[in-house]
């Protein structure tokens, strides 16, 4: 039973760590770092629901990103509907468009719904380039609000507010990612993963929670949006609805580890400095290059280790407990038997 | 009115009939044993009346209420459950989990499921494996697994696709006994079955399936003694041997 308060702590350690961090490191590249990977984590975690937990690899998440990003932007540019209510407003839309997206999609199987989800992402990329009311290929820029208040959320002073907010959304997004492992819900979409035809023959209605998870994914990848909107004061096709964007997606959960908690977060604590510092220091010579350094990581996941990250954890901690328990009892060898998997 | 009734049930895939004009009925509370040679067309049967295959031509009824077309969960949701005659369990995760799977059909809350679980698995005799990963356990473990988990959605009416083969005579023996006791507890269930020896003292009454046709459709005595099934599918050894 220790061992299980050991967590505990961590986590209590970490959030208080992250609470101070601003105040810890104020340099504006570290915070703009450190934003970013807890955006990312909250990214990683979005679409984990449908890609992790479901199974359902999409590589078109950017289409909810993106749609969270010039929905608070055009309500807020031309009618000034605060970027909050903006925020609600992106991930409904979101909602619809997944559940559109969905509904024909799951009826392929395997790789060819995530062959359709990059059809419907260069879809969208296209579409949103030649809107003219959405500010076309240029893209949109939002007005600059002077004197940081919270309701109009941007904050030109300090970035500490940014940081805050999407601190907030992560420890939201992982507590619905707890409930959904928890609930009915997360056993159903595991058992979707596995098997659909198994899970129907249980009564469960496959296509019914594979809604339920890309829409879940697709509004927390939208409300995410909106804060990178408010972030960056930008919006354009090129930076909202990329491929690359969507494969980074699928790559945080994928490194860290799919239909984990923890997975997503970790990969994105990996993978984002990584990507930043590659483009701060290769930027002039070698512009894609961390696109090759993506393409060669996914390659190496699924090569040595399909479970990411934080299956390399486990094995580790397995393989530490065994040795434990071999030198308290020498002679009577452990059982093998496999645990019950509990963290 | 029988629990479960088939009228002119036909399935072809392209130009082949694999059931054709099947009728027949499974009354509340018996074992009715499906045998006949491979390709007679028992798991295509099975398929169509679980909802996995539409028919092409024919009904099924249950509890009096047409369900012909209905998609796979929506049987389950009114009561009948199935086995695969290649296990489906799902492989990564515990046996305990992959019960509570089925359970979550009548007990949405995650205790609830939990605990109609441990009884399945009490009664299934799995209680000990409960943590382990299913894709550790033997093909006989496996079996027995997918058998709980459609006994946790509990059912009125379960279809078992050999889930006897590939055992040994005392898992074989096991398997029996729950059976056995599955009827005790009012499911009505209709076996695929290979092993005669199982099916035979098994069974109330058996249909015989050959070539898509029903040839056969009686109490096991009759069956054993039956020219056209030793012909099709029993064999003269069989004969011999009785």
């Amino acid at each position: 039973m220790r061992q299980n308060r050991l967590p505990q702590l961590a986590l209590a350690l970490l959030l208080l760590f992250l609470l101070a961090f601003p105040s810890l490191f104020p340099a504006p590249f570290l915070l703009r770092t450190m934003i970013l990977i807890l955006l990312w984590s909250v990214l990683g975690l979005a679409w984990n629901v449908i890609g992790g937990y479901a199974g359902q690899v999409s590589f078109g998440h950017a289409i909810f990103f993106g749609l969270g990003a010039y929905t608070s932007t055009l309500l807020l540019n031309n009618w000034g509907i605060s970027p909050w209510l903006g925020m609600l407003a992106g991930a409904l839309v979101a909602v619809i468009v997944s559940a559109i997206i969905g509904r024909p999609s799951f009826r392929l199987a395997g790789h060819y719904f995530a062959i359709a989800t990059i059809a419907a992402g260069e879809i969208f990329a296209v579409l949103f380039r030649n809107l003219k009311w959405a500010g076309g290929a240029v893209g949109l820029y939002l007005p600059i609000v002077r004197g940081d208040r919270l309701v109009d959320f941007q904050f030109n002073e300090s970035k500490a507010m940014y940081y805050y907010i999407v601190l907030g959304m992560l420890v939201a997004t992982a507590l619905v990612t707890y409930w959904i492992e928890r609930s009915r819900m997360g056993y159903y979409l595991k058992a979707i993963r596995e098997d659909p035809d198994a899970a129907r023959s249980l009564g469960i209605n496959v296509t019914r929670y594979k809604l339920y998870a890309i829409v879940i994914s697709a509004a927390i990848a939208a409300m995410a949006g909106t804060f990178y909107a408010q972030f960056v004061l930008y919006v354009s096709p090129k930076t909202v609805f990329p491929l690359a964007l969507s494969i980074q997606m699928a790559l945080v959960a994928i490194l860290g580890g799919t239909g984990t908690l923890a997975g997503p977060i970790i990969g994105a604590a990996v993978l984002i400095p990584m990507a930043e510092y590659t483009r701060v220091y290769l930027a002039g010579r070698a512009g894609g290059l961390h696109l090759v350094v993506y393409g060669l990581l996914i390659v190496l996941i699924s090569i040595y280790q399909p479970g990411g990250l934080m299956a390399l954890l486990r094995s580790w901690r397995q393989r530490r407990a065994q040795r434990k328990l071999a030198q308290q009892a020498p002679v009577a060898a452990p059982e093998g038997g496999v645990g019950d998997g509990s963290l | 009115m029988a629990l479960f009734e088939v009228n002119g049930l036909t399935k072809t895939f392209g130009g082949l009939a694999a059931n054709r004009d099947i009728t027949m009925h499974v009354e509340a509370g018996e074992i009715l044993g499906l045998i006949g040679p491979n390709g007679a067309g028992k798991t295509t049967f099975f398929n169509c009346v679980t909802g996995f295959y539409p028919p092409t031509a024919g009904s099924i009824r249950f509890q009096g209420r047409d369900i012909t077309g209905w998609p796979p969960e929506r049987v389950c949701q009114v009561g009948i459950a199935r086995t695969f005659q290649i296990v489906r369990v799902l492989k990564d995760l515990t046996v305990l989990e992959n019960v509570m799977i089925g359970a979550f059909l009548r007990h949405p809350r995650v205790p609830d499921a939990r605990r109609k679980a441990l009884d399945v698995l009490a009664l299934t005799r799995l209680a000990d494996r409960q943590g382990q990963i299913a894709r550790n356990l033997t093909i006989a473990g496996k079996k027995r697994l997918e058998l709980a988990r459609a006994l946790a959605t509990e059912p009125t009416l379960l279809f078992l696709d050999e889930a006897m083969a590939g055992l040994n005579p005392s898992e074989i023996h096991a398997a029996v006994s729950i059976v056995r006791r599955l009827r005790e507890e009012g499911i009505t269930i209709v076996m695929v079955e290979h092993v005669m020896k199982v099916v035979m003292p098994l069974a109330d009454r058996i249909v015989v399936l050959d070539s898509g046709q029903i040839i056969a459709d009686d109490v096991p005595e009759k069956i054993a003694a039956n020219e056209r099934v030793i012909e099709a599918y029993l064999g003269e050894r069989y004969r011999a041997a009785h």
